[in-house]
């Protein structure tokens, strides 16, 4: 089980090392906390044809273990450069942390609120208090899915798409760029990958299908649940 | 601002066409029509520059997104003059951002391509002459400056740009980033650029993205370069 409590208390606070430790400040006593790949919780293949098993594998496998394996380095990095009192390179390496760690964040949730076409997550009859919301706020769930769907189109190189839930329970569509996370209230009910590796051996240039398909994968079970704050993740 | 992006995508097989039309005959009476940006020619085929890129990845480049691009701008720059003309200067300064990102798109992807040459002519080797001096000045050596833009390049996180840039005012060389589309404009000539977008190499290299910044090397035009740099 992820968890991403110490990271985003890392990227909500800019004295990240106190969240960690929650004792007096010594950086030479401190362990680090290591970050690991999380399982995918189906195959590789399960989301054919909508995503390819080969995306999938690059996808979970290479790219996501980056982000895992940069994380971990970055955070040692900066747990020697506090100890050292170099603060430009403690600077330098919440860059870093800030990038890993909302990679790992994203595609974590990513991997969760997608499921297989045929499973009964992927109904939207599996998050019925979800979907009255979204009625409520867009007219119609096929009224989001069209909003949903532009705003993914409309982002301007590599980012994420989320439908979030705010601090009033409202819904709302948001972009992040590069692996920026949702943090701060806004919890995360889903989000889809809108990099380029996220489909381009599959649709190429063709983005418009990609998005058009992921519909097919949502899990709408986790949706729900993360928007009912049942879930592990609604810890987010 | 998504919902101009995506009529874009139906009109790009039109455009593909319109494109086959060269701009001297489409001349218009508008200055709309005068002012469209075209797709150029690319100067080599599009298997030229194997194996360092595939054939494949340069025939989707340049036919499909740097068409994107080129169509994006086009429809942005028709909206504003739209705008313009009805006086709606809060719709047109809405329009800025699509502007930017495709009319960068344009820009810097026209320089790409020219600052690309095949192995078996112009591309590769080192700079010669004063670009040469230059870079060693700038850089210790040319192997210093390749390792820079080597350790750049594999910095950039999400999309964009890494370039070779010459200072307006002093001539010094430096290497910047843009994000996105970012187009390099103001204090800085743009020398040679590199395509850091995943749809520049993972058809062929996936996540291996630093055998793409290594491989790149082989095919860098550094006549192109070096006429910018004079
Ligand atoms: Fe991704
Ligand atoms: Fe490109």
């Amino acid at each position: 089980m992820v968890n991403f409590d110490n990271i985003l208390k890392y990227l909500a606070v800019q004295a990240p090392l106190r969240a960690f430790s929650g004792e007096d400040f010594n950086a030479t006593k401190m362990a680090v906390q290591e970050y690991t790949l999380p399982a995918l919780p189906y195959a590789y293949n399960a989301l054919e044809p909508h995503i390819s098993a080969q995306i999938m594998e690059l996808h979970h496998s290479k790219h996501h273990q980056a982000y895992v394996t940069n994380l971990n380095n970055a955070l040692r990095l900066h747990v020697a450069a506090v100890g050292a009192g170099d603060i430009a390179s403690q600077i330098e390496m919440q860059q870093v942390i800030k990038f890993n760690g909302g990679g790992h964040i994203n595609h974590s949730l990513f991997w969760k609120n997608l499921a297989p076409a045929e499973s009964e997550e992927t109904k939207p009859e599996a998050a019925k208090e979800l979907v009255a919301a979204v009625e409520k706020t867009w007219g119609s769930l096929d009224d989001f899915k069209n909003a949903f769907s532009s705003t993914l189109l409309g982002i301007q190189g590599s980012g994420w798409g989320w439908l979030v839930k705010d601090s009033a329970n409202g819904l709302r569509i948001v972009t992040t760029k590069d692996q920026d996370p949702v943090v701060g209230r806004d919890v995360p009910v889903f989000g889809v990958d809108m990099w380029e590796h996220a489909y381009y051996l599959q649709y190429l240039n063709g983005k418009a299908a990609y998005v058009e398909n992921i519909w097919n994968v949502i899990n709408w079970k986790t949706a729900e649940e993360r928007f009912l704050g049942t879930s592990e993740a609604t810890k987010l | 601002m998504s919902s101009t992006l995506l009529r874009t995508v139906p009109a790009l097989r039109g455009a593909l066409r319109a494109s086959a039309v060269k701009p001297a005959a489409a001349l218009a009476s508008t200055s709309f029509v005068r002012g469209k940006a075209t797709l150029p020619d690319l100067p080599y085929d599009y298997n030229a520059l194997e194996p360092y890129i595939s054939s494949k990845i340069m025939e989707l480049h340049h036919k499909k997104h740097h068409q994107t691009y080129v169509t994006g701008l086009n429809t942005a720059l028709e909206n504003i003059a739209k705008a313009e003309e009805k006086g709606d200067f809060t719709k047109a300064a809405s329009i800025a951002p699509l502007l930017n990102f495709h009319g960068g798109g344009h820009v810097n992807h026209s320089l790409f391509w020219e600052n690309l040459a095949p192995a078996s002519r112009e591309g590769g080797g080192e700079p010669k002459g004063d670009l040469k001096q230059a870079i060693e000045d700038d850089f210790g050596s040319f192997e210093d400056f390749r390792k820079q833009m080597n350790t750049t390049l594999a910095g950039i996180q999400g999309s964009g740009w890494a370039w070779l840039v010459k200072d307006k005012e002093s001539d010094t060389l430096s290497i910047v980033t843009r994000a996105n589309q970012d187009p390099v404009t103001g204090a800085f000539v743009p020398l040679l650029g590199i395509d850091a977008w995943e749809h520049a190499y993972y058809l062929q290299y996936e996540n291996r993205k630093a055998e793409y910044f290594d491989a790149i090397w082989n095919i860098i035009n550094w006549k192109t370069v070096a006429k910018r740099y004079d």
